[in-house]
């Protein structure tokens, strides 16, 4: 058994190894970069399963422990930027075409490791925010991943959409930061501690600081909400993501989104601790989500440009996550936010995938690109229908099991306007997401000839395409890794249904 | 390994097979004729004196939430297992020329076959994430189907449906969530008969009841097409090529009315009679609103589905009387009706093949060019209209038993007795249009420009030609009706599978003060009637 602490350590050493590799070797092939780095994140998940969880919750022994928590929690969320990482590293191949003309005065590859090098970094400040339980260490881990986006998304320097949507996200990343660090100042002043089990043992008995305290939070969420894309923090979704060049786009979508989640779950749990801040606090995130909830899924309905269209969806996704971070008191959402990320994980990178591949072939991202790909490939046509149906929360596809853990959370905890608005934006995703399926079948293709793609595309499509349909009939082990007292099988009640179960399992087996 | 697995795995694995690139027509036909075997061999496996859910087997996907994949059939889903292969074999073979549209034949007989395996699976599941999942599965393939291959107005029906039946899907989940949360806290599980069984020994916590209750009846009521959630149905059905209209109309529709007697009725029989009223109200708006609807349309496709609409009424019905005539009634007619509106949708697409239209005003006298196209139109209409003989009237004799024993207590529902005669008199609506309809497309003068065509195939036009010598998959069609009118002349041994499922049903309504006496008679009565 290793201390997770080394996986983090491992991975911002690897990011270093690549960026140094990419300096001293100018005249190699720059995907090589990629290569190693992917490789390098490779190793570190399987690692991650020799790792075990430490230091959970309170303070432990050695200073450090206030800091950084290496629960099974937190260990989830490093292996799912893991893989995001890898998933996103194999699209920047992909992508590097791209990456190669927007480039000034560039000669070959010159200028391109960064772009592989970058991601990997970026997965280092993911991981630690999967383990921050200190402000000061969430705001560090938060900026690192943020100060990486800012050079990510403004690759393209070229390309005046990617300018456009660096200094945009520039701009309001650093205002919601703002908002961040004077809300965590407002905590640390009425409280005098930073981590955030002491803040709530802190508050337990101290009513009378509630308004200063609340002014805190609430402020605090305006940088999380920032983070996660929460309505009315999301103007900057849109135009940073069609901006962004696509890999990018991705990573953003699923990375900084799982990250952002787990930090928005600690810290909405420590607060809802308290018994009298609880009501408030969860009171505003079910705000949050309600507003998010129909603002993504309408403001999604009549997107042309797919690109933009996923970043709406990102924003109703957001929504459906929020509605369970609201339910923290039910005993299921926890599984339910972990859950929901995991499924998110492959459907929205395959959609990305899927948009890459084609929009290098056909010159652009618009829907109607997408006319007639089930004739011009079947593989990519499907693996954006998979990618979709998902989304849209068909069952047998991950997303369904993810929506279905949140509206049971809500459920559980009686929120029924926000089950009812989630009703609604469930429609509209149904319409938005198969407006794509649509064009891609319903439509006849403008020629004919079929569309070529890279075999490591066509492996991370097939490999994303199981992993959604996995997620989706066999849940088990990742319930196992998210909740190892949940999903245990001699929990009660599982006696009942589980005797006649294996009777007739033993009974067909004849 | 039970044969049920077999059943719900054919199809999907046929279907994977035409996409992969096996002789797509052939491969479809084997599967479906295979998979209708193996739902006869089930009917022989099925030992009917015990009763209960047999066949059954179980593997476990989140135990600790009682989740497992479990499959078992009673006598009701054996019936509803033998209704879908019979039509998923009738539409595989009638579909067997692709509708115009110059796609490619693997991806529609892929999205049928995917469909079939869809109802196969909500019918054959004993959980009921399964048993949700799987018929939510078949929206997508309906949605490729009429968007791609489907005919006029193709593009807002295939909109409609989706949405309309996504959200009413959602609307059941809720619902499903709503009942597992009403189990008591440890034991908790998605396993259907247990959650029977938990009901029936009165563990439930009533004080969800009510909102549970509207919502699986507001999400199985969209599912089915109960007014005022029925808008989705006729422009869908109208609009979707042959084999999509006779698979959903007769097939995958069912499963709202399967739900409601599979779970509502026997999981919630006290709140089912507390808003059997509104339940009243709306199958009435079934009955009479769509059965005139019905008499006003212009086209044979629209005027089959609101028909076919109509026809849900009386099913809601039955169920709404919790008796075991009325149940058992309603079975039956699920049944009967299944098979006889798939052979109305499939006389429809010939004669819109061959004619290109389905405007009742321009066509005429096509009995003389399509006698086999008439001949089973017209045995299928009368099986819709109820005429002896046939399923459907065993079906709705009992229907109307359970019902008319049920408006004896006129104190407790002053309603039921009116809602009964008043839903007589669409007996005579539906026979209205349903003859109309057979004498404006079969009957009188063939028109001049079909007269011409008629002439062409005549002389051995082939395909261009109105004969329907070279009729695809005829065979299909006279298997479902000779499955009609066998069931029609001998329906005891149905009578008798439905039954199987009754005991669950029954002792939950008697439960409920539905009393024996109401129950009692219905049953030989209705079998006397049957035999005749």
């Amino acid at each position: 058994m290793i201390s997770p602490v080394f996986l983090d350590i491992a991975v911002v050493l690897i990011g270093v190894f690549v960026l140094l590799y990419e300096a001293f070797a100018k005249d190699r092939d720059k995907s090589f970069v990629a290569l190693l780095g992917g490789a390098g994140l490779a190793l570190v998940f399987v690692l991650s399963f020799f790792a075990a969880p430490q230091g959970g919750g309170d303070a432990g022994t050695a200073p450090y422990w206030r800091f950084y928590s290496a629960d099974f929690l937190a260990l989830f969320f490093k292996r799912l930027a893991l893989l995001t990482t890898i998933g996103v590293l194999v699209m920047a191949v992909d992508y590097r075409g791209v990456v190669r003309r927007s480039i000034f005065g560039a000669e070959g590859e010159a200028g391109l490791g960064e772009f592989f090098a970058l991601p990997v970094l970026t997965c280092a400040g993911l991981m630690w925010m999967a383990s921050a339980v200190d402000f000061v260490l969430i705001f560090v881990a938060l900026e690192l991943v943020t100060v990486s986006f800012y050079v990510l998304v403004a690759y393209l320097r070229r390309n005046p959409a990617s300018l456009e949507a660096g200094v945009k996200y520039l701009i309001l990343g650093a205002l919601s930061t703002a908002f961040f660090v004077y809300g965590i100042a407002w905590i640390f002043g009425m409280t005098g501690e930073t981590n955030l089990a002491r803040i709530a043992a802190a508050l337990a008995t101290r009513e009378e600081v509630a308004r200063p305290v609340l002014f805190g939070v609430l402020l605090v969420f305006v940088g999380l909400g920032f983070k996660v894309a929460a309505v009315p923090f999301q103007f900057w979704v849109p135009d940073v993501y069609q901006g962004a060049p696509t890999p990018v786009t991705a990573f953003l979508s699923v990375g900084s989104k799982a990250a952002g989640f787990v930090v928005l779950m600690r810290v909405v749990e420590a607060f809802a601790a308290v018994p009298w801040l609880a009501p408030k606090v969860l009171g505003a995130v079910a705000l949050l989500a309600g507003a998010t909830l129909v603002y993504g899924n309408l403001a999604a309905l009549p997107q042309s440009n797919l690109k933009r269209l996923l970043a709406y969806s990102s924003i109703a996704h957001a929504g459906y996550l929020l509605v369970a971070v609201a339910s923290l008191g039910a005993d299921l959402a926890g599984v339910a936010i972990g859950y929901y990320l995991a499924a998110y994980l492959p459907m929205t990178l395959l959609a990305f995938a899927v948009l890459i591949a084609v929009t290098k072939e056909v010159g652009g991202d618009e829907i109607g690109h997408f006319g007639g790909l089930a004739r011009r490939s079947p593989l990519l046509a499907f693996g954006m229908l998979v990618a979709m149906l998902s989304l849209a929360g068909v069952p047998f596809t991950g997303g369904f099991i993810g929506k279905l853990l949140v509206f049971v959370a809500a459920f559980q905890c009686g929120h029924y306007w926000l089950i009812a608005l989630g009703a609604v934006g469930v429609a509209a995703g149904f319409y938005y997401y198969l407006k794509v399926v649509r064009a891609m079948y319903w439509q006849e293709p403008l020629t004919v000839a079929p569309l070529v793609s890279a075999r490591a595309t066509k492996v991370l499509v097939i490999a994303l395409v199981a992993s959604v349909f996995l997620l989706g009939v066999f849940p088990q082990p990742v319930l196992r890794l998210l909740s190892p007292r949940a999903a245990a099988p001699q929990t009660a009640g599982a006696a009942t249904p589980a005797a006649p179960a294996a009777v007739s399992a033993a009974a067909a087996g004849h | 390994m039970s044969l049920l697995i077999l059943i719900v795995a054919v199809p999907l694995a046929a279907a994977i097979a035409v996409l992969a690139g096996a002789p797509a027509r052939r491969t479809a036909l084997v599967a479906a004729a295979a998979n209708l075997g193996l739902s006869l061999l089930a009917l022989a496996a099925y030992d009917g004196a015990r009763g209960g859910y047999q066949l059954r087997a179980s593997w476990p996907v989140v135990p600790s939430w009682g989740w497992n994949f479990a499959v078992g059939a009673d006598g009701l889903s054996l019936l509803m297992i033998l209704l879908a292969t019979a039509v998923t074999l009738a539409a595989v073979w009638v579909a067997g020329r692709v509708p115009p549209g110059g796609r490619d034949e693997p991806l529609f007989l892929a999205c049928v076959l995917l469909l079939s395996a869809g109802a196969l699976g909500a019918f054959a599941a004993l959980d009921l994430f399964f048993f949700y999942a799987f018929h939510e599965l078949a929206l997508i393939p309906t949605f490729l189907l009429i968007g791609i291959w489907g005919g006029e107005g193709r593009y807002p029906a295939a909109w409609k449906i989706t949405i309309y039946l996504a959200f009413g899907s959602f609307v059941l989940l809720l619902g499903l969530i709503g009942l597992v949360l009403m189990l008591p806290a440890g034991e908790r599980t998605l396993d259907i008969p247990a959650i029977q069984g938990l009901a029936a020994a009165g563990r439930l916590d009533l004080a969800l009841a009510d909102p549970v209750y509207l919502l699986l009846l507001a999400g199985f009521g969209i599912l089915v097409a109960l007014f005022p959630f029925h808008t989705w149905a006729p422009p869908a059905y109208g609009a979707a090529p042959t084999a999509a209209a006779m698979l959903h109309a007769g097939v995958l529709k069912k499963f709202g009315l399967y739900g409601l007697l599979r779970l509502v009725v026997p999981v919630l029989p006290a709140t089912a009679e507390k808003w059997v009223w509104l339940l009243q109200v709306l199958l009435l708006g079934n009955i009479l609103y769509c059965g005139l609807a019905a008499l006003g349309q212009k086209r044979l496709d629209l005027l089959l589905g609101y028909s076919s609409v109509m026809h849900m009424g009386y099913i809601f019905l039955g169920i709404a009387a919790m008796n075991a005539a009325g149940l058992g009634g309603a079975a039956l007619l699920m049944f009967g009706h299944g098979l006889a509106v798939a052979v109305l949708f499939a006389a429809a697409g010939a004669v819109r093949e061959r004619t290109g239209t389905l405007v009742l005003d321009r066509l005429g006298g096509l009995g003389r060019v399509m006698p086999f196209v008439a001949a089973v139109f017209g045995f299928a209409a009368f099986a819709a209209v109820g005429l002896p003989g046939f399923a459907n009237f065993v079906g709705e004799l009992l229907v109307f038993l359970g019902a008319f024993a049920r408006s004896g207590e006129r104190a407790a529902w002053p309603g039921f007795w009116w809602t009964t005669v008043l839903a007589l008199w669409g007996v005579v609506i539906s026979t209205v249009y349903m003859l109309r309809a057979y004498r404006a497309v079969f009957q009188g003068e063939l028109a001049a420009e079909w007269a011409a065509a008629g002439a062409d195939a005549g002389a051995g036009g082939g395909g261009a030609g109105l004969g329907d010598r070279e009729l695809p998959g005829r065979w299909g069609l006279i298997l479902l009706v000779g499955l009609l009118l066998a069931v029609g002349f001998m329906p005891q041994p149905a009578l008798d599978l439905v039954r199987t499922a009754q005991p669950v049903a029954l002792s939950a309504a008697a439960t409920a003060a539905a009393g024996p006496a109401a129950a009692g008679p219905g049953s030989p009565a209705g079998e006397r009637g049957g035999a005749e």
